[in-house]
This record gives structure tokens, sequence and C-alpha cells, in this order.
């Protein structure tokens, strides 16, 4: 492991270097491309410069989607014959992410390539041409709760990078690129973390949620509140439930794909079954669903939890629904439960 | 790709049996180690692929038994022998078979989870699961849904089976009312000394349990079976996690004890 300094113009020329021989993701800026008028998107996609990687805002969608897509083809059909969607390129990828998005990735991996036994292969050939760039990160964007959910720090990075001002300090931790930077001046650079966020949430600390909390009444403001939208599961860095969907060209019939889309606890359909039976269907167990998930039945299965705290979730709502205040109000009606 | 666990594998139908209007069982060719209470994934190209439990097995040979109510159904429902459907599975961990032997058994089932006990049915009644004693308890809407009649009705003959509809029909002469009165009226000499295999609509679970705690069976002799739209089978797609559990994995088949504590 070594650490290295560089000018801005320095590190510029290192990226370039890095360009072209990897490509390389991170959250970019879109002019007016935001929700609201006037607004930027910031969301992860290939950057050509270092002037594209964006460094002062939180990406509106999460990095996920680099190793689990939107949309992925698995087979190709011709007639009945399967053919197995070939990799969409090759070669590294390095990824530009914050600490909570590195864990989320831990969280992605425990599900496709632990749970189950069954390594996803899909899932697993994507992420293995990743390499995580870490981008130090110790003040909070709105809505982060990292520290809470004990995702504030990450060591499983290939370099760690400060920008500051002028002057860009790297530590290298994969030897694969040490020689990217071995033309910068040595530092003793270690990437800091967050310790404190302006929001805290008092994850609930229970083996087995009571039965009274889940036909709590606590739920039933979110049957009002949430529309079922679903941006909150795909915003979400370690939302990973998926639907497989068939469909035939237009213009050949015989031709087609069976593909596997994103699908989301709080969406319409989700539980939907063979002759139309489904569960959950108010918002408010959708909601106790997910939240469950991420804070409590998981930590079960894999011994931590599933939430990293990024906050996109409430970045995203548009009913402005705060998943972090509802784990406190899950913590508080636990007490209640408990106590009583 | 080394291994693809999402590519399912060609099987030739070999018979297309009409059981009810839209129900019919289909045999493929298939060479498969798989226990009763398993599930495939049956799908289509360009279709789609929907879990579907074994309603019977044999070394070279799966039946699957399905309702035509969506768009992969329906569209098994057009096949024809001699084309493929495509599978891949088992999946889940099936009936307790080591358990269920030398019990006294005590099979209900409602409407289309009488497909997913049929195995363990037949596996008792011709002496390949050997039990102490059996008893089938089999509900339908109407004689019009009655599945796999004729050996519902052998099963009658020896006395192991009681087939009831929820309401009288003209033309029927069998048992009427729903299956939990025939629960109710089960006579059991040691209700604690029986293995209580329940499968059905989510309903006809809910209360088919309460009626056999009633009777005195103790919630760790009550087996249930879940049904969910599962996408992977693998415990990857999330559609059948309930709590810490996934369906596809730790289940469909679960001891009661369990399966109470599982909240949607």
């Amino acid at each position: 492991m070594s650490s290295y300094e560089f000018t801005r113009e320095e590190f510029s020329r290192v990226f370039d270097g890095l360009r072209a021989r990897c490509s390389l993701y991170g959250p970019k800026r879109f002019p007016g491309r935001g929700r609201f008028t006037n607004t930027d998107l910031v969301k992860y996609a290939q950057l050509n410069g270092l002037e594209e990687l964006e460094l002062e805002e939180k990406s509106y969608m999460s990095p996920k989607s680099l190793a689990f897509p939107a949309d992925e083809t698995l087979f190709y059909f011709t007639g009945q014959e399967f053919a197995e969607a070939p990799q969409d390129g090759e070669g590294e990828i390095v990824v530009f992410l914050r600490p909570c998005d590195i864990n989320g990735f831990r969280r992605l991996d425990a599900m496709f390539l632990e749970n189950g036994g069954t390594r996803d292969p899909y899932y697993q050939r994507r992420r293995e041409r990743l390499r995580f760039f870490m981008i130090e990160c110790t003040e909070s964007f709105d809505n982060c709760f990292c520290v809470s959910m004990k995702s504030n720090t990450a060591d499983d990075y290939s370099a760690a990078l400060r920008f500051s001002g002028d002057s860009v300090l790297v530590e290298v931790k994969d030897d694969e690129f040490e020689g990217v930077f071995s033309a910068g001046r040595p530092s003793g650079f270690k990437p800091e973390f967050v310790r404190e966020n302006r929001k805290r949430v008092d994850v609930p600390d229970v083996d087995e949620m009571p039965p009274e909390m889940f036909a709590h009444p606590m739920w039933d403001e979110y049957d009002q509140r949430c529309i079922a939208c679903g941006r909150c599961n795909t915003s979400c860095v370690t939302c990973t439930c998926f639907s497989t969907r068939d469909l035939f060209y237009s213009d050949s019939r015989l031709s087609g794909e069976r593909r596997r889309v994103w699908d989301g606890c709080h969406l319409d359909g989700f539980t939907e079954m063979a002759g139309g039976a489904s569960y959950r269907e108010k918002k408010g167990e959708r909601m106790r669903f997910k939240t469950f998930h991420k804070i409590y039945d998981f930590r079960k299965r894999f011994g931590y939890d599933m939430c990293v705290g990024c906050g996109r979730c409430d970045d995203v709502c548009p009913e402005y629904i705060s998943f972090a205040e509802c784990i406190n109000k899950v913590s508080a009606t636990l007490k209640e439960v408990e106590g009583r | 790709m080394t291994f693809n666990p999402y590519r399912p594998f060609p099987a030739r139908i070999t018979c297309i049996r009409p059981e009810t209007d839209c129900e019919f069982t289909i045999t493929v060719e298939a060479t498969a180690s798989m226990t009763p209470g398993q599930f495939f994934q049956v799908s289509l190209p360009r279709v789609g692929e929907a879990p579907i439990s074994i309603s019977d097995f044999g070394d070279d040979w799966i039946q699957f038994t399905v309702r035509a109510v969506g768009k992969l159904t329906n569209a098994l429902h057009e096949l024809c022998t001699g084309e493929n459907l495509f599978i891949r599975g088992p999946y889940g961990n099936g009936f307790p078979m080591d358990v269920l032997e030398g019990s006294n058994l005590v099979v209900a089932a409602g409407g289309s989870g009488v497909a997913p006990v049929r195995p363990l049915i037949r596996r008792a009644m011709d002496g390949r699961l050997p039990v102490r004693s059996l008893k089938v308890l089999a509900g339908f809407k109407s004689k019009e849904g009655l599945l796999f009649s004729d050996e519902l009705e052998e099963c009658q003959r020896c006395g192991h089976a009681t087939v009831t509809i929820d309401r009288p029909q003209d033309g029927w002469c069998g048992s009427t009312g729903l299956i939990t009165e025939h629960i109710r009226a089960l006579e059991l000499e040691d209700p604690s000394d029986v293995q209580f295999v329940i499968v059905g609509p989510p309903v006809m679970m809910k209360y088919s349990v309460a009626e056999a705690l009633k009777l005195g069976v103790p919630a760790d002799r009550i087996w249930v079976s879940f049904e969910r739209l599962m996408s992977c089978g693998l415990g990857k797609c999330g559609h059948c996690k309930i709590d810490s559990t996934y369906i596809c994995l730790d289940g469909p088949v679960f001891n009661y004890s369990r399966a109470a504590g599982l909240i949607d």
C-alpha cells in the first residue's frame, strides 16, 4: 500500500491514462435534466475526463446498475433455442464511489453470490469487472445516515482519493494500479471517514421482532402517504428484487428474449400470484416489509443490516416519506411494545 | 458461463390430460431426482416462466397440473403432445418423507392444492411411502372443479378419502360442505400421533390449520405448503421472502410451528 500526491492538472493526466486502459464510471452531472425546472441530474455514467466527475452532490441513482442493470437480457430465443446473452463488453471498469455504496455492493454480493448457495452468473460476470476507487467522504450530504448504519467506513477498494483544493491525494491498495499512480509525489495519505451525520437513526436492536410490530397502527400513515411509485426501491443501492419478462419481436414472432427487470416491494403486482391473489395490498404493509428487510430480517440471515444509510430513498420520495424517520419510529414503537 | 442456473432444459410432452374446463395435467419426459412437494420453474420461450409444483413423477417423467389463469398457463393450455416444455429445478424442500413414513397420515387439500399432495397420496396408497394409516380430505368448489377424480374415487373406495364440494349440486351424491367441517368431524384415535398435511388456498389453509389445532393436533405435526409467484427459485428475485425466510429455499413446505410466525 502506498500513497501519492498530485496537482489537479497532474491527476487529470493520470485519469486520462487510466481511461486508456479501462472504462471509468462515476457520478456525473447532466445540466437541466433534473426532475424540476432548471435543476440538474446527477447519475452514474461513463466519465470522459476528470472534470466530469461530480464531487459536490450525491447521485440520484446508485451505482448498482453497473452490476445489476434495470433491464438485462438473460437469453435470446430463436424458435426453441435458448442462447445465453453475451457479455456487453470486456475489461475492467473503475467506479468512483463513496463508502456507503461500497458497502452497498457488499450487500448486493450477499444476495446475488451467496444467498441460497447459488452464484448468479449474470451479476457475477459484471461484478468481477468492477474496481472501486473510493471518494473520501468526510461530510454528509442531505439525508445521509451512514454512521448509524455502520457503513460510513469501507476498506474494500483499489484506491482511495481525496480531492482538496488543487491537490489530489491517492492511497493505492491494489497492486495492479500501483503503476498508474507511481509518478505522483509520495505522501502519507490515509482516507478519513465521516464520523457524524446530521441525521441520526436509532436502529432497533432486536433478535425477533414481536408480532405486534407487524400489525401495528404505526404503519397506517403510509397507507395514505405512499403512492407505490417504487422510487425508494429503484434508487436504493441494496434493493435486488427482480422479475423475469419474456418478449417477442413484433417483426419476427419466433424470436425474442427473456429479460430480468428491476422489481420492488412497494410496486403494485409484486406479490401477485396465479389467479390474481396477492399479499400486502396496503402501502403501509409494503413499507413495513421493506423497512424490516433493511434493518431487521436481512441481519438475521447475514449478520449485518441491509440498509447502508445513503439516504437516496429520502432524497427521491415524491411524498416526502422519510425512511430514516420510519426507522426511528420502529425503534420508539418497539420500546413501547416491549415495555408493555 | 460454465453454469447458468437460469437455463431451462427442454422436456418433451408425452401426454396432456384434461382435468376440468381449465385445468390439465401435462406429462413430460425428464429424469431428475426429486421429492413430493418440490416445484419446477416451467417456461415457454417468449411467453414467460412460473413456478409449478410437481403433481407426480417417476424415474423418467414428471407431471404438472396447471390451471389456465395467466399468460403462461394459458399458453401451456394450447400445447400438444410432442411439443416441448422448458423446465429447471426441482426447487424447494418438499415434504419431510422421513417424518411422514410410518405415521398416521392425514392429508387435507383444497382445489389446486391437491396437485402438490398427489405424489404423497399415491405413494401412501401403493406402499412406496409406508404409513400406519391414511386419511385424505379433498375439497373442491364444485363437481366441475374436481381434480384427479378417478384416483380420488379409488382412494375413497379403499376408505381412505373424503371428497367434498362446497355446496350440494345436482348429480353429486358425495360429501358436501367446506373442508374445515370435515376436518372438525375427523375421528382421530390419537390426535397427538398424526402427521397432518394441509395444502390449498391461503384462506383454506388458515382455517384448516385452526381446525386441526382444535382437534388437538400439535402444531409441530402440521405441515403446510406456500405458494408464491417466484422469478428465480434460487433466493435472488425476492418475491417469496417472508421475514428472513425464502419460500423457494426454506420451503415451500413448512412445519406449522415455523409457518405460524411467518407474517407476509
